[in-house]
């Protein structure tokens, strides 16, 4: 029985075993000396259990009394953290070694808050979501204080860390209160009780505390003030990282909440995610054009598509998840190639955020002006970019699920989001000369933003045959 | 060939611009002049296989025709197919973008890039014209404010920042009400395959929403929300404020596109979307329309008499003539909608040449002021003589296409309802009045203003730019029944389908009282 159980967990075991080896071997030999050696070991496993969890991975296995599940929503939300978080890495060596940031600490920080993040998108019981939830976010706080010698840094570590901590409070206050009125941590256990009849007062604070705990993780307004201050204190590849993997995490782990243990109760959540939704979409747009960072703007860009994400799963439906999904890998991928840029904004060798900079880039750099504007306009969601179809996506299962109004505003704000993305474009294009930025880009770097901008352009033939893989991911979660 | 002509047409220009931007290196004179030829060739191909498309194109047949078909995702397909309304529009643009490419020689700033984002709004132009799927047609309308976005902000004038923000947000905030009511339609239907759109009767039984009785239900809102777009891009009063601004700071090029390719994408969507899929909306909201569009003919003239700048004024006349042409559309009947579509046609090449006669004057002095001109017929004998025909041909002179056009959308009006006939007339007037004021402060008079003594008359490459759009303003002046040969039998369709469409459902409405 045991046996069965931690075969199902074998990914997860293999690389919390691999983050403590690491870590001790580091300590033992040559400790900050042999980063660069752990960086790219941990990328390359990263890859390899993707590969593993997603070609080998089959069926639905429960594990530990249903506490941990294995399904074909848990494995696409890993794929997409596990090679979002291997780019994100790769992505950072350069930029941490010339900061001299670059500790043995961060790669394994990483591997184990991605193992965090695999248990929450499997977790099938609120003990293991919690668990799987601190663990994540515990490795955060930690690499968003990487900077010790900053007062930024160090800043954005700590107001992450008591707003995280203030929000595993409520969660866990929720998950009291639904253990109290539902007998169990099970999920499979509460959605029996929550399906029985309209829900009792006390399970549905239970809900309420802990989706409002989930929101402060996905970043989605109004709990989504820590997210700024982070992105902008944090060193950029650790921003980048926030903006990726653990965005993903989140959002599977919400719709798993929603649907494996609130699946009965669809009607009372379904209005609190639709709030939540076009508070963010409105908030992330508005507030996100007084930007002059554009770290701060991409944590408002952030919210506001953590708001369209949310907009999929507000509709309650399987292809609400589904659009959800696609939502999530299309943003993900987005969001990797703009980090890859703002990566390389440097002038003298010291990193640039202010868009200002970015004056006539154009100019200096064809190419790249031209993958960011690509990506700027997908962020956008104009078509033909692929974002254009994430968008599609939520708004048709909004539509689908009699929301219209909810498509409505969802349109609205993308129409006023569209603004701040183009400004980043007039910068770039139709700006004034001045001196401009001479940093150089990193082969890595390189290959992920043209990729990136080449997959929006690209994917609009078939999206890489991702809309299947999302509806059976879909499929096995919501039935 | 033949299967997959419409494919070729629309991708070739795109194919080049990828050419240019994967393969074209430096900014030196050479690259220039290879960007300018790959550019023209490319949309003179374009154009010699679209004469194909012409000739392989039965008119007597009102379906989609040279249909190609493909899956997609979602359910969606890649269809493309044309019909006799659809099929001038890409003759028009296919027509005009080689005269566009070579109108723009003289550019010096980023000529790959801006030759790059010609070619792909061609794509995207025809595209819009041909797409058979909801969504595919939401995609190329949509997209096409990116390359137009940056032709502004780039090459454009002083004020191009804010002119090119309001643009694409002023679209863009209209095409998303329109992609809601697409998603609604695609679920109430079940396909995005506009044919079959065409012959799906969606709800019109009335409801009340937020204690609004709304008269013609379902059909009614969408028909608002696809209002939003198509209003927008035409542009009707009052939703027409970023179109001077466009095209004042668009470099001449772009203000051509702009208004003899990219106004009527409005149009053709009422003809395509609004009158076939909600005739009852289109019915309930009809009389709205048309009192816009008099509106629009009215009062733009007016604004148009007032302007100092003169691609302004050409701005404020195109506003006035687009509105001969969503009145001639929602009069619903044979001539009213012939003569749109027409008006549609004659405008790209009329308006098109009067933004080129600005640009000719504009590339020699650098001002758009009219007061800086005055007695250029005394140095450029054929530009004052090509500039004439044209302004002749706005004012809607016999004899020139434009006359055709406004002559049967009043026609059509004119059956429908005599008040807006009557009040649309007066625009004529006044469009004579701007256009003849304009053409005599420029052109007539003594030269006497010291900069203008060393002026010179039209190149031979700007002499030949203007001869295709001379020769087909006069064609169809005189020989007008090409295009409505053409267009005849896919219209009648379409008013057969309306008029059915409104007779069942019942709805009692201003059209039984004429």
């Amino acid at each position: 029985m045991i046996q069965a159980d931690l075969n199902t967990l074998l990914p997860e075991i293999v690389l919390a075993v691999y983050a403590m080896l690491a870590l001790i071997g580091a300590v033992y030999t040559g400790k900050d000396k042999t980063a660069p050696l752990i960086l790219w070991a941990t990328a390359g496993l990263f890859v390899i259990l993707a590969a593993w969890i997603g070609f080998a991975g089959e069926g639905t296995q429960t594990a530990f009394g249903g506490a941990f599940i294995d399904d074909a929503f848990s494995r696409f939300a890993k794929v997409m953290i596990l090679l979002s978080a291997a780019a994100i890495l790769l992505l950072s060596q350069d930029f941490m070694t010339r900061q001299d940031l670059l500790r043995f600490e961060y790669p394994i920080l990483v591997a184990l808050a991605v193992v965090g993040m695999m248990m929450m998108v499997s977790a099938g019981d609120l003990m293991a979501l919690y668990m799987g939830l601190e663990l994540q976010s515990l490795s955060l706080y930690v690499v968003a204080a990487l900077r010790r010698d900053s007062v930024r840094s160090t800043e954005a570590g700590l107001k992450y860390f008591v707003l995280g901590a203030l929000s595993s409070g409520m969660l866990l206050y929720g998950a009291s209160l639904v253990y109290g009125y539902a007998g169990t941590t099970l999920f499979s256990g509460i959605v029996t009780t929550a399906s029985d009849g309209p829900i009792s007062l006390g399970l549905l604070f239970g809900l309420v505390f802990v989706f409002a705990g989930l929101a402060f993780k996905v970043s989605a307004a109004p709990f989504h003030m820590w997210t700024p201050d982070v992105y902008e204190g944090s060193p950029t590849p650790i921003t980048a990282f926030f903006a990726t993997a653990p965005k993903v995490a989140a959002m599977a782990l919400f719709a798993r909440v929603a649907h494996d243990a609130f699946g009965g109760a669809t009607a009372d959540w379904t209005q609190i995610v639709a709030f939540l939704s076009v508070a963010s979409m409105f908030l992330g747009a508005i507030a996100a054009i007084g930007q002059r960072d554009i770290k701060r703007l991409m944590a408002y860009s952030s919210i506001a598509h953590m708001g369209f994400a949310l907009m999929g799963l507000a509709a309650g439906t399987a292809e609400g998840v589904q659009a959800m999904l696609i939502y999530m890998a299309i943003y993900v991928t987005m969001n990797i190639g703009t980090f890859a840029f703002i990566l390389s904004m440097e002038k003298d060798g010291q990193p640039v955020t202010d868009i200002d900079s970015l004056q006539m880039y154009s100019k200096v750099q064809p190419g790249r002006a031209l993958a960011m504007l690509i990506l700027l306009f997908s962020l956008a969601g104009i078509p033909p970019m692929v974002g254009f179809f994430g968008k599609f996506y939520v708004l048709k299962a909004a539509v689908d699920a009699g929301m219209v109004w909810l498509a409505v505003a969802g349109v609205i704000a993308s129409v006023i989001g569209a603004f701040y993305y183009l400004r980043i474009i007039y910068f770039m294009y139709f700006g004034e000369e001045r001196d401009a930025l001479d940093g150089s880009i990193t082969p890595v770097a390189w290959v992920l933003l043209m990729g990136s901008a080449a997959v929006m352009l690209v994917g609009v033939i078939n999206l890489f045959g991702i809309e299947g893989l999302a509806m059976a991911a879909a499929g096995s979660l919501v039935n | 060939m033949q299967d997959s002509l419409l494919s070729l047409i629309i991708f070739i220009p795109s194919v080049a611009a990828a050419i240019l931007a994967l393969f074209l290196r430096g900014d030196d004179e050479a690259a220039q002049r290879n960007a300018k030829w790959v550019a023209l060739a490319a949309t003179t191909l374009t154009f010699v296989l679209s004469i194909f498309l012409y000739t392989g194109f039965d008119p007597a047949n009102p379906d989609f025709q040279f249909v190609e078909e493909r899956e997609w995702l979602l359910g969606l397909q890649y269809k493309m197919g044309v019909d006799g309304i659809s099929i001038l529009f890409v003759l028009l643009t296919t027509f005009l973008m080689p005269l566009v490419i070579a109108s723009c020689w003289d550019v010096k700033t980023r000529v790959k890039d801006y030759m790059i984002a010609f070619l792909v709004l061609e794509t995207l132009m025809i595209g819009v014209f041909c797409a058979l799927d909801l969504i595919l047609f939401y995609l190329f309308f949509e997209a096409g404010l990116i390359p137009m976005f940056l032709i502004i902000g780039i090459w454009g004038g002083k004020e191009r920042i804010y002119a090119s923000f309001k643009f694409f947000l002023y679209t863009l905030l209209g095409s998303v009400l329109m992609l809601v009511a697409m998603i609604y339609m695609y679920l109430d239907a079940g396909t995005t395959d506009i044919p079959t759109l065409l012959s799906h009767q969606f709800g019109s039984e009335n409801f009340s929403l937020l204690g609004i009785q709304i008269m013609g239900g379902a059909q009614t809102l969408m028909f608002l929300a696809f209002f939003a777009s198509f209003a927008v891009k035409m542009p009707m009063w009052p939703v027409h404020t970023w179109l001077p601004d466009a095209h004042v700071q668009a470099p001449t090029a772009g203000s051509v596109v702009l208004a003899a390719i990219l106004l009527k994408m409005g149009g053709y969507g009422f003809l395509r979307f609004s009158l076939p899929m909600f005739p009852v909306g289109s019915e309930v909201m009809g009389p709205l329309v048309l009192w816009l569009s008099v509106i629009a003919i009215v009062y733009t003239s007016l604004v148009a008499l007032a302007q100092h700048d003169m691609k302004k004024l050409i701005a404020y006349s195109s506003v006035a003539h687009m509105g001969y042409v969503t009145m001639g559309i929602f009069a619903v009947n044979q001539q009213g909608i012939d003569g749109a579509i027409f008006q549609m046609i004659s405008h790209g090449f009329i308006s098109g040449a009067l933004f080129l006669c600005v640009g000719v004057i504009y590339d020699r002095m650098h001002t758009r002021e009219i007061d800086a001109y005055g007695g250029l017929v005394n140095r450029m004998p054929a530009y004052a003589l090509i500039f004439m025909l044209f302004t002749m041909a706005n004012v809607g002179l016999p004899g020139t296409s434009g006359f055709i056009g406004e002559f049967l959308t009043l026609m059509g009006i004119f059956q429908k309802n005599t008040w807006i006939a009557m009040f649309a007339t007066t625009g004529v007037i006044l469009s004579a009045a701007y256009a003849l004021w304009l053409y005599r402060r420029v052109v007539m008079g003594d030269l006497i203003k010291e900069s203008l003594k060393s002026i010179t008359d039209m190149t031979g490459r700007e002499r030949a730019i203007f001869a295709p759009l001379v020769f087909m303003t006069i064609l169809f002046g005189v020989y007008p029944a090409p295009i409505l040969d053409m267009i005849g039998p896919s219209v009648s369709a379409l008013i057969n389908n309306y008029t059915t469409a409104v007779l069942d459902s019942g709805i009692v409405t201003h059209m039984a009282g004429h």
